[in-house]
């Protein structure tokens, strides 16, 4: 297609509105920045008094002055940091790794399968997105304080299991799974039942594999969200030893005097693998999150 | 069933018996897949619902008092919480919540999605900066604004003083108890908004090019394109996004938690937040769930009109 030329005062114009747009999306980016350059630029600054002296001030986004890791040593005499981020990775990929799992060999079974009382299952699962979980949260307390577990004892507060068991079912993610299991045509696995395929292999090694985008899906919004979790472990955990990032934070920031330079310190150590995992893998992150719009 | 059962015990095999035995295999492997979710969700899910709306009806405490055996308290709980000013401050909380970062995150999020919607360079690399606040706990972000809101030295108020030339600030964000509560609603539009920008995105990138060059030849401007083709288009995720909003805002709890702890004088405190205090704090389990239940009721009220409002327009 020939385009017409553009008269130099057009030209102009556009250049001019591109600059304008790329002067307001910086402006924007600014503001979406702002606390965490914060953070990562105060977590290295080594001087306490120097960080209040400058966070009225630009400086306060520069790294100024004596720089060092030394809030970052400090967090790990303060706190056993390590093993909150220990406890947090094991919660987080327990229940994405498990959930994954289960939840999709359920909604194979309602795409796929004939079973009696199958569309009231299917109803049920449905319905079962609405229960927020805090609404639950008071009696599922209850219950976890009663429930005995393997090692005898009688409770399961105080636990990685008490974190894990109750988030590795989602009515959420299942109904994920359904809707794209239901889109995956029939006739491959019809070729291998006439093979005399058992129905735990057409799931493994037919639908799994060509499954692999929603499994990524529901695997990041799952550990988003379970990544972050703190009104739970509030709950239910005292004992530092199985105590996750978000509480361990919260404890931390409570402990007074407040040394500015360590908390931020201890956040940049929060923040940063995640942010790194999804400057990685942003495509996915970004269609996570895009998928979990489209279910109207 | 029956005739299953009977043919087992005659020996002559029969065209129809593979098939039936067939189907009461598939039977069982279905209810093998179905079994371990199903499971966890009785126990973890409908089970504590339950137990709620029973639990909201008695006196239950989180520590049972061997010398005070918990009662069927009836629906004193229902009408007590009305008279509880804290509950009735929390509830409307929530509302002014909703009725102020909808709209404001909604717009907002709309605004960054048209913008980077554009097909000019380095797009990419705004769309990514504009998400980062999503991928970063709340827990770690209500810290972190903390100090950015310290009523003596925090930038904020710095740069609010430096704007005005000195006639505004500084404001004791989280202390004043009529800024606490905004303090904290732009900070979760801060943290909130990319998610949303995401969902727009995907929405308007649904919408066929067709429809803008019809509009272009009838000498639409760029506003009339938006208004008449784009945002028609975008009505079903407007509604997602409004209703997920909503429906996050009701479950306010992590940011308020760490930053106001409810305070100054309950200006900040939200339903979430009266639960969890009366059921865990002041361990009143039966009064917790009961606010649990009026909660649910209120989430399920939402999504069901969601669910009236999307279907009527399809």
């Amino acid at each position: 297609m020939q385009r017409p030329a553009i008269e130099p005062t057009k030209r102009w114009q556009q250049s001019s509105r591109r600059f304008g747009i790329y002067l307001l999306m910086t402006g924007i980016a600014l503001f979406t920045l702002f606390p965490i350059l914060f953070m990562l630029v105060t977590a290295i600054k080594a001087d306490e008094s120097q960080i209040l002296r400058e966070m009225s001030t630009f400086a306060a986004f520069l790294p100024t002055g004596e720089l060092s890791l030394q809030n970052f040593r400090d967090v790990f005499e303060r706190v056993p940091f390590a093993q909150y981020l220990i406890n947090s990775v094991i919660i987080a990929l327990s229940i994405v790794i498990c959930g994954l799992f289960v939840n999709s060999l359920i909604a194979y079974a309602l795409a796929r399968m004939q079973f009696r009382g199958q569309k009231l299952l299917l109803a049920i699962v449905v319905a079962l997105i609405i229960i927020p979980f805090q609404a639950v949260a008071v009696p599922l307390l209850l219950i976890v304080n009663q429930l005995p577990w393997f090692d005898g004892r009688m409770t399961w507060l105080d636990s990685y299991h008490v974190q894990i068991i109750p988030f590795i079912a989602d009515a959420f993610s299942i109904f994920l799974f359904y809707q794209f299991f239901l889109n995956i045509p029939k006739d491959i696995e019809e070729a291998a039942l006439v093979d005399g395929a058992s129905r735990f292999r057409m799931y493994s090694q037919i639908i799994v594999p060509l499954s692999r985008p929603v499994f990524a899906t529901v695997a990041i919004l799952q550990f988003l969200t379970h990544w972050g979790d703190f009104l739970w472990p509030l709950m239910v955990v005292r004992d530092p030893a199985v105590r996750p990032l978000t509480v361990g934070m919260q404890a931390f920031f409570g402990q007074m005097p407040r040394q500015w330079g360590d908390i931020m310190a201890f956040a940049t150590m929060v923040t940063l693998p995640v942010l790194i995992i999804f400057l990685l893998f942003q495509k996915w992150f970004v269609q996570s999150v895009a998928s979990s719009g489209v279910k109207g | 069933m029956a005739i299953s059962k009977s043919q087992t015990a005659s020996a002559k095999p029969t065209t129809s018996r593979p098939m039936l035995s067939w189907k009461r295999r598939e039977q069982r492997v279905a209810w093998a897949f179905v079994a371990p979710a199903l499971l966890l969700l009785l126990i973890f899910l409908i089970a504590p619902f339950g137990l709620a709306f029973y639990l909201s009806l008695t006196d239950q405490r989180l520590v049972p008092n061997p010398n005070l055996p918990t009662r069927f308290v009836g629906l004193k709980h229902y009408l007590a919480m009305w008279q509880d000013a804290t509950f009735v401050r929390a509830l409307l909380n929530n509302f002014l919540f909703v009725a102020v970062v909808v709209p404001v995150q909604t717009s907002f999020a709309l605004f960054l999605a048209v913008l980077v919607n554009q097909k000019i360079k380095a797009i990419n690399v705004f769309r990514t900066i504009y998400f980062i606040p999503v991928v970063t706990i709340m827990a770690i972000v209500a810290v972190v604004w903390t100090f950015l809101y310290n009523p003596d030295q925090g930038i904020i108020n710095k740069f609010i003083q430096t704007i005005s030339f000195g006639q505004l600030g500084p404001y004791r964000w989280l202390e004043d108890p009529k800024l606490a509560f905004p303090a904290i609603m732009l900070m979760s539009i801060w943290q909130g908004v990319g998610f949303q920008m995401v969902i727009y995105l995907a929405g308007l990138q649904e919408i066929p090019g067709e429809l803008y060059e019809a509009a272009q030849l009838d000498g639409a401007s760029a506003w009339q394109q938006f208004r008449f083709v784009t945002l028609p288009q975008l009505r079903n995720t407007s509604i997602f996004v409004v209703i997920s909003t909503t429906i996050m805002a009701f479950k306010l709890f992590d940011q308020v938690e760490i930053m106001t702890k409810g305070g100054p004088n309950d200006a900040t405190v939200t339903a979430m937040l009266h639960i969890v205090n009366s059921g865990f704090r002041t361990q009143k389990v039966g009064y917790a769930s009961a606010l649990s239940v009026v909660f649910f009721v209120i989430v399920l009220l939402i999504s069901l009109g969601q669910r009236i409002f999307t279907r009527s327009e399809r």
